[in-house]
């Protein structure tokens, strides 16, 4: 079966995010109020081929935290989706 | 003659820097690619600076699954000295031989400049030498420097002694102004600053030499009592 995974990496809550910061200041300043907790991160898109959905999972999950992610200063959040064949 | 092994991934660019440090001061030099898994019979590893792999998702992240990164592991375990400067200490960390990330310095600024750095412990390869106090004069030039770890490592690193090096004037936001730290071992060490950077009266202070005076003293004395392979 053959799945997309999109991956997204993101700083810890708390971890300072000095790019997320300073996007939020310029905001006002173009004249956006009311916009907080800006963080950037970084997204991943991949095709895998496993077994089932959970196998899929597994393998994008392992590979995420082993290298797409610092455990350190990011988490992961994984989701998947089957495509349907041609 | 005490020889130093210099990694050279694709987008390195201090080895030569280093290479013609340790040389002046009299050691031996050679360069270590970072596609063959050996450390050749070296008495002390340095990961210089550089862009490793680009930097590519994050600095480190790649080079630290090049085969030489293997053999650099088993040299550290058997207490084999270990240097990471700048991008080396990211790749360092990478690796998970030190502990903490570096991360974009605060201000989002590339910092190039002479840094003041005080020794405050004496427990590593790099300042067994240096007394602790000493204020050394050695250039930055890193936009990711910022060291950050978690509280409960931070504690660690103070209470074993392990944060070698601190600025006396913070540039980039790291955690108690880090600019160095040890392995609990004291034989694997990173640092943003470039002391390769400060070894010469032409390039503005010779204060780095004094630490890789330090690094090759700690060599020659482990060569002799452990041949390391």
């Amino acid at each position: 079966m053959t799945f997309e995974a999109f991956v997204e990496v993101r700083r810890h809550p708390g971890i300072a995010d000095p790019e997320g910061a300073t996007i939020e200041r310029a905001l006002p300043t173009l004249g956006f109020t009311g916009v907080s907790g800006v963080s950037v991160g970084k997204a991943f898109r991949l095709t895998v081929e496993a077994e089932d959905l959970e196998a899929a999972r597994t393998t994008v999950a392992a590979l995420a935290e082993r290298i797409l992610a610092n455990p350190v200063l990011e988490e992961v959040r994984v989701s998947l989706s089957e495509v349907a064949p041609a | 003659m005490t020889k130093v092994g210099v990694v050279l991934f694709p987008g390195s660019n201090c080895e030569q820097d280093v290479l013609e440090a340790v040389r002046r001061l009299g050691a031996e030099g050679e360069l270590l690619w970072h596609g063959d898994a050996t450390v050749d019979g070296v008495d002390a590893v340095v990961v210089p600076g550089g862009f490793a792999h680009g930097d590519y998702l994050r600095p480190g992240a790649i080079a630290r699954f090049s085969p030489v990164m293997d053999a650099v592991t088993r040299f550290a375990a058997e207490g084999g000295p270990v240097v990471g400067i700048c991008n080396g200490f990211q790749v360092l960390t990478e690796a998970g031989l030190l502990p903490g990330a570096l991360s974009k310095n605060r201000g989002l600024t590339f910092r190039c400049e002479m840094t003041s750095l005080r020794v405050d412990s004496r427990k590593s390869a790099l300042t067994e030498a240096v007394d602790e106090g000493t204020i050394l004069r050695v250039p930055i030039n890193h936009f990711e420097g910022n060291y950050q770890c978690d509280p409960a490592t931070l504690a660690t690193l103070r209470d074993e002694d392990r944060i070698v090096l601190r600025y006396v004037d913070n540039p980039n936001g790291s955690v108690d102004d880090i600019a160095g730290i040890c392995s609990a071992d004291g034989n694997v060490v990173g640092l943003m600053p470039h002391p390769e950077r400060a070894s010469h009266p032409l390039l503005g202070s010779e204060d780095g030499n004094r630490l890789l005076t330090s690094l090759l003293g700690a060599a020659a004395r482990l060569a002799v009592s452990s041949p390391l392979g």
